[in-house]
């Protein structure tokens, strides 16, 4: 086993340090040592985007990066996204659309949503389905959760 | 995933003494869209990851209206298709950097890690061909350049030898009247590998009625992605019409060398060659008629 590498790094505003092993990825430190256990490891190869974090402002998918090199670097989890007291647009959407079933896929489409409105406020639909084809959902067919991301656009 | 140590390089020389000395097993670590993948599966048996992100040079991307464009070899797809002047000046590789994976890969692939992984269907380098990139490659003897069409070998294997690495494309100012076009054949809308891939550019003269020069490129056909060097003399000084067009998608077709897959029959595909070497041309003759 290699030797543990030490990282200092930020986590939803936080500064956090944390001893992995390079091998681990960014989805196993932030599951397994961090126990932000929101993102969900679906394929754990780059296809399903049920690992979708953001890494210094982009959507990445956790599960393709290694927890070594999140050093001095930023990450935004869903665990991040509410307030103590209410929650964020994109998951108020989420409830009044019912635009999640079982909710493995939820997490990281909430996080792709989440990229997708900083970075175009006002998305069309066709923007909506093609920034968020590689999040995969197997329950809701995907027209609610493109409803509901484009009723937080308009409620933000 | 196996145990592997992790060595942050912070310059060329640095990850090029780690190389020479590590051998076959150090990877270089890009985007990672490919090699964390296969780490995992036990497809690359890794004692040592090199990240190169840290490395000035490879993060480089200026785009200079005498020299033309350096592309750093980590730079990741969504600062690729962000990016004013190589929207404008060459579109054909925008079209690929948009279809690699979804929106997360884009944040971390890049062309470089693209052309590295010397996949025969990689979108990538098609256009790179297309657009007359020069690799600069550096190594325990210095810096080299190699003509992109000659940098694959075989499915994964490239002409860096033992210690080298990819530092830069260099893409040179596109010629007045020219542009580029990229595109792919799936079953699904996005999120797939090629089928088959076709890229083109075309040089037209000023009354954007006649081809100056073109270049085709193919991907998925061969054992590497491949020039169509014929199909592409065959249109150079030749009025644009349906027939030329046709005669070099034909020419495309007599090079492609396809295998039967899950993803298509090497008949299916040998037809492709010809409908998407077709459209990729058109598409770059549009994109000169429509530049104002
Ligand atoms: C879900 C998913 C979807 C994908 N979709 C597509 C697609 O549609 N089209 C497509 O073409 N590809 C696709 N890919 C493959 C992959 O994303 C691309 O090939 C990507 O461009 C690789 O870039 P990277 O920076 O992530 O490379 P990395 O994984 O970092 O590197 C790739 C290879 O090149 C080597 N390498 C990296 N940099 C250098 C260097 N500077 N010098 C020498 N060697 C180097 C690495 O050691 C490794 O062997 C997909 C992958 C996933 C996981
Ligand atoms: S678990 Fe990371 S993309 Fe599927
Ligand atoms: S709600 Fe079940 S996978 Fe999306």
């Amino acid at each position: 086993m290699a030797k543990k590498s030490h990282v200092q790094t930020t986590i939803n505003g936080e500064s956090v340090e944390f001893l992995c092993e390079p091998r681990q990825s960014l989805l196993e430190v932030l599951r397994d040592e961090l126990h932000l256990t929101g993102a969900k490891e679906g394929c754990n190869n780059g296809n399903c985007g049920a690992c979708s974090v953001i890494l210094d402002g982009r959507l990445v998918n956790s599960c393709l990066v290694l927890g070594v090199e999140i050093e001095g670097k930023s990450v935004e989890t869903i665990e991040g996204l509410a307030d103590p007291e209410k929650l964020h647009p994109i998951q108020d959407a989420f409830l009044e659309n019912a635009a999640l079933q079982c909710g493995i896929c939820t997490p990281g489409i909430i996080m792709s949503a989440k990229a997708l409105l900083d970075n175009n406020p006002k998305p069309t639909e066709y923007e909506v389905r093609y920034w968020l084809a590689g999040n995969l959902c197997r329950c809701t067919g995907y027209d609610k959760i493109v409803r509901a991301v484009l009723d937080a656009a308009e409620a933000t | 995933m196996q145990a592997f140590e992790y060595i942050d390089a912070k310059t060329v020389s640095e990850a090029v003494a780690l190389l020479g000395e590590k051998g076959d097993k150090a990877g270089l670590l890009s985007g990672g869209t490919d090699l964390i993948v296969q780490a995992r599966e036990g497809k690359k048996n890794l004692d040592w990851i090199i990240d190169i992100k840290s490395i000035p040079e490879v993060n480089e991307l200026t785009f200079d209206s005498n020299s033309g464009l350096t592309l750093g070899a980590a730079v990741p797809c969504y600062q690729i298709y962000a990016n004013d002047s190589i929207c404008e000046s060459f579109p054909g590789l925008v079209d690929a950097t948009v279809i690699i994976g979804g929106t997360a890969i884009q944040g971390r692939a890049g062309i470089g890690g693209n052309l590295c992984n010397a996949s025969p269907a990689a979108d990538g380098i098609p256009p790179l061909i297309v657009l007359k990139a020069t690799c600069v490659i550096a190594g325990p003897n210095g810096e080299r350049e190699l003509p992109v069409e000659e940098f694959c070998t075989a499915p994964g294997q490239t002409a860096l030898e033992k210690g080298e690495m990819l530092i830069s494309l260099k893409i040179p100012v596109p010629e007045k009247n020219s542009s580029s076009f990229y595109l792919r054949f799936i079953p699904r809308n996005e999120m797939d590998i090629a089928v088959v891939g076709a890229g083109a550019s075309v040089v037209l003269d000023d009354s954007k009625q006649r081809i100056v020069s073109a270049r085709i490129a193919l991907a998925a056909v061969a054992p590497t992605p491949l020039f169509a060097e014929e199909a592409s003399a065959l249109l150079t000084d030749k009025e644009i019409n349906d027939d030329i067009i046709e005669e070099a998608a034909q020419a495309a077709q007599s090079i492609a060398r396809p295998i039967s897959d899950m993803r298509g029959t090497a008949e299916q595909r040998t037809h492709l060659v010809g409908v998407l070497t077709r459209r990729a041309l058109n598409g770059a003759i549009e994109r000169v008629r429509d530049a104002a």
